[in-house]
């Protein structure tokens, strides 16, 4: 019996903090009489639960479960407008666009997150540097706030309300359903090519060499890799195919397996790891490969594994995805390599995109032109902590940011030198909303 | 496929709508809220339906059933398949303390179906093909002290399936039997939720199967097939003693 059949527990996906007694409300009817009001303590919108830190979370408040709003409302196939309710997946959504020669404007790295998840986090793909963050597509959106007020916020109407929850964190209110541009597509398939290459430079060269060319760009890094191959990796890029079908080949996917339980926390160690970066980073034999692939495979091969999570152990796992603005000589992002490599310090599956500078509605958005690297650290007590700490000063002396849906430890003064507008988004959140996240990061800082 | 969905707003009969919309099918949903009729309605339009016709009614109102069903055979031009889903959780202090809530729930989970049952196998037996499923629930299968009035409506529900079955197979008629375990459903929001609670989705797929195979009798999620073989074998006097 997978997994997947069992009912839902509401933790994050890092699983660090461990944050267990929470409420949790489900919401079922967008049109029903919702009194938000009348429940004890702070309230926070809850999606599919793929934030990695306390962004989703509300410690000793409620959250308030929007999975069971998951109905399509409306398609326009000429125009390609879908609205839908908010926890309606990205998953939900490919299965009836894809087949009609539509596609998501852009997609995260996993199909199992909501509508509202993704305007909450305005969350960004592979295609950030021609198509911006996704909340740049969304046409309109319902929010019910605890007073009982629904407001229908577009760029038109209640502007103010449509910037701040984007990107909004689920601080401004409920989120029902939204509206949003899909883009047309002429079948289910990405002409993909992968790339080698065995330093921070030549990332950089084929980077700027495939902007123009490849709608899709992302590269995974080898984080353990030291001296003249510091931040070696493969690069893929990749554009939707022409063929509709390619032989002997379906475009849905299939989940190979669910991991059943936590494996032991020692199972993931430096050696291991070792293993497996260099393991993935010769699994190509050439210096490059090309493939026509599922669009599935392309975009989700984590996916594939349900419940990847676990691997990393009950401690849980920490995300760290940062952007900072480019410099000519790029030694900002090699002394963060350097850092990194010489800590000893454990990571596995690090991820490196370029953003574009397409700007996005929101207030508090992460992405920003510059480079961003998402690092996945096993929590491995207080060395882990120091190091990232480090990270953050450069970061910040750098003029960069940390990505919320992925945090669960930046200080607040921190946070507040990231997103300078925090304070002008405050007066947009609903009294009654609050996250742990939230309360962390407002803390008052000397 | 051309298929009545009578209790149609609940999440599981919701979701094996879902499946069918998926397929191209014409749905005819019922349900006693006009305003979720239509969430439903646009939902499975989206995701492929044909043709989805909705229409109120509350189903203890047993004498609107032939029209009801007259209204389905009209809209489609004939009828496929049926489901039936409708049903309540009963509140055990209350129906036990009350005769009439307790008859009333017996009303809603047994004889409204087995009124519908009644037209609907009429009219396939003449027709000499399709499929009818009902939702019963494990509940059915013995009474727990907990819940027992509605394991007993379930399962004069059970019994009269496994009897119209018998009756139908002559006329290539498949009746199908569902007895879902716990589901994760507004049903059983105020329901501490354990790991034995199936989601929804995972049970609509399954009943979707079901009934284009034909299925006799499916256990959802299966492993309460067996679970409910060793509750059936205990014996009562130890059964009793067990206050679940
Ligand atoms: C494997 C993996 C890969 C990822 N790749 C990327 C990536 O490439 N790019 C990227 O940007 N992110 C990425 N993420 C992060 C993920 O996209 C975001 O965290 C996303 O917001 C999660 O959506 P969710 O539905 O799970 O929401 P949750 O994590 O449950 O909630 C996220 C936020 O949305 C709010 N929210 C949810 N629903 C509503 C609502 N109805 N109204 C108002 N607020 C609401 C919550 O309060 C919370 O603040 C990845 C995550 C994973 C696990």
């Amino acid at each position: 019996m997978a997994n997947k059949a069992c009912a839902r527990d509401h933790r994050s996906w890092g699983r660090y903090p461990k944050i267990r007694q929470q409420k949790v409300v489900p919401v079922y009817w967008r049109d029903d009489q919702i009194d938000l009001s009348a429940i004890d303590g702070t309230i926070l919108p809850y999606g599919l639960g793929r934030s990695y830190g306390d962004s989703c979370q509300n410690e000793g408040g409620t959250l308030i479960d929007i999975a069971p709003l998951n109905r399509m409302i409306a398609f326009d196939e000429d125009a390609g407008l879908l609205r839908c309710e908010a926890g309606v997946s990205l998953a939900d959504i490919l299965k009836v666009i894809v087949p009609r020669g539509w596609f998501l404007p852009t997609t995260p790295g996993t199909k199992f997150v909501t509508i509202g998840g993704a305007i909450a986090n305005d969350v960004h793909g592979k295609n950030h540097h021609v198509a911006g963050t996704f909340g740049r597509h969304v046409t309109q959106f319902e929010l019910l706030r605890s007073n009982g007020e629904r407001l229908i916020c577009s760029p038109e109407q209640n502007a103010e309300m449509y910037r701040a929850t984007i990107g909004g964190l689920g601080l401004t209110g409920l989120i029902l359903w939204a509206e949003f541009k899909l883009r047309r597509v002429p079948g289910p398939f990405i002409a993909s090519e992968q790339i080698r290459f065995r330093n921070v430079d030549e990332f950089f060269d084929i980077s700027a060499e495939s902007e123009h060319r490849f709608e899709y760009t992302v590269a995974w890094v080898d984080c353990l890799a030291a001296g003249k191959q510091l931040g070696r990796g493969l690069f893929m890029r990749g554009n939707h195919a022409w063929p509709n079908k390619v032989p002997g080949k379906k475009a849905g996917q299939r989940s190979l397996f669910t991991v059943p339980v936590d494996l032991p926390w020692f199972a993931l160690n430096m050696v291991t790891a070792r293993v497996f970066n260099t393991a993935l980073y010769h699994s190509q034999l050439g210096k490059s490969k090309r493939k026509v692939v599922p669009y599935d495979s392309f975009f989700y091969p984590l996916d594939m594994i349900h419940e990847w999570n676990r691997l990393y152990g009950s401690p849980g796992f920490i995300q760290y995805q940062f952007v900072i603005p480019f410099d000519h000589d790029r030694s900002a992002i090699k002394s963060i390599f350097k850092q990194i490599s010489d800590s000893g310090v454990l990571s596995l599956l690090s991820v490196l995109k370029v953003f574009g500078d397409v700007p996005s509605p929101g207030m508090l958005s992460f992405p920003r032109p510059g480079v961003t690297l998402a690092l996945d650290f096993p929590v491995r007590g207080q060395h882990t902590l120091d190091l990232l700490d480090r990270l953050d000063r450069v970061v910040q002396d750098e003029g960069g940011a940390i990505y919320p849906a992925k945090d669960s430890r930046m200080s607040a003064q921190g946070f507040q030198s990231f997103y300078p507008q925090w304070q002008d988004f405050s007066q947009y959140v609903d009294p009654k909303f609050s996250s742990s996240f939230w309360r962390r990061v407002t803390r008052t800082t000397e | 496929m051309k298929l009545l969905v009578v209790g149609a707003s609940s999440a599981i009969a919701h979701e094996t709508a879902r499946c069918f919309a998926t397929d191209g099918a014409a749905l005819f949903l019922v349900g006693r809220s006009a305003e979720k009729l239509a969430a439903i309605q646009h939902d499975l339009e989206v995701r492929g339906a044909s043709q989805v016709v909705t229409y109120t009614l509350d189903l203890n109102d047993l004498a609107q059933h032939e029209a009801m069903i007259d209204a389905a055979f009209e809209a489609l031009g004939g009828l496929d398949a049926a489901l039936i889903a409708h049903g309540t959780l009963p509140d055990q202090a209350a129906v036990q303390a009350s005769v009439e809530q307790a008859l009333q729930e017996f009303q809603t989970n047994c004889l409204s179906a087995i009124s519908l049952l009644t037209i609907l196998g009429n009219r396939f037996e003449a027709q000499r093909r399709g499929c009818i499923a009902a939702i019963s629930s494990v509940a059915g299968d013995r009474g727990r002290s907990s819940n027992y009035v509605y394991g007993a409506a379930k399962s004069a529900l059970t019994v009269f399936l496994s009897g119209l079955r018998g009756r139908l197979e002559k006329s290539g008629v498949a009746v199908v039997t569902i007895k879902p375990g716990f589901v994760d459903t507004p049903m059983t929001a105020h329901v501490k939720k354990n790991p034995l609670f199936a989601k929804p989705d995972a049970v609509g797929k399954r009943i979707y199967t079901a009934m284009l195979k034909g299925q006799d009798v499916v256990y959802v999620p299966w492993f309460w097939r067996y679970v409910m073989l060793l509750i059936r074998v205990l014996p009562e006097s130890m059964f009793k003693k067990l206050s679940f």
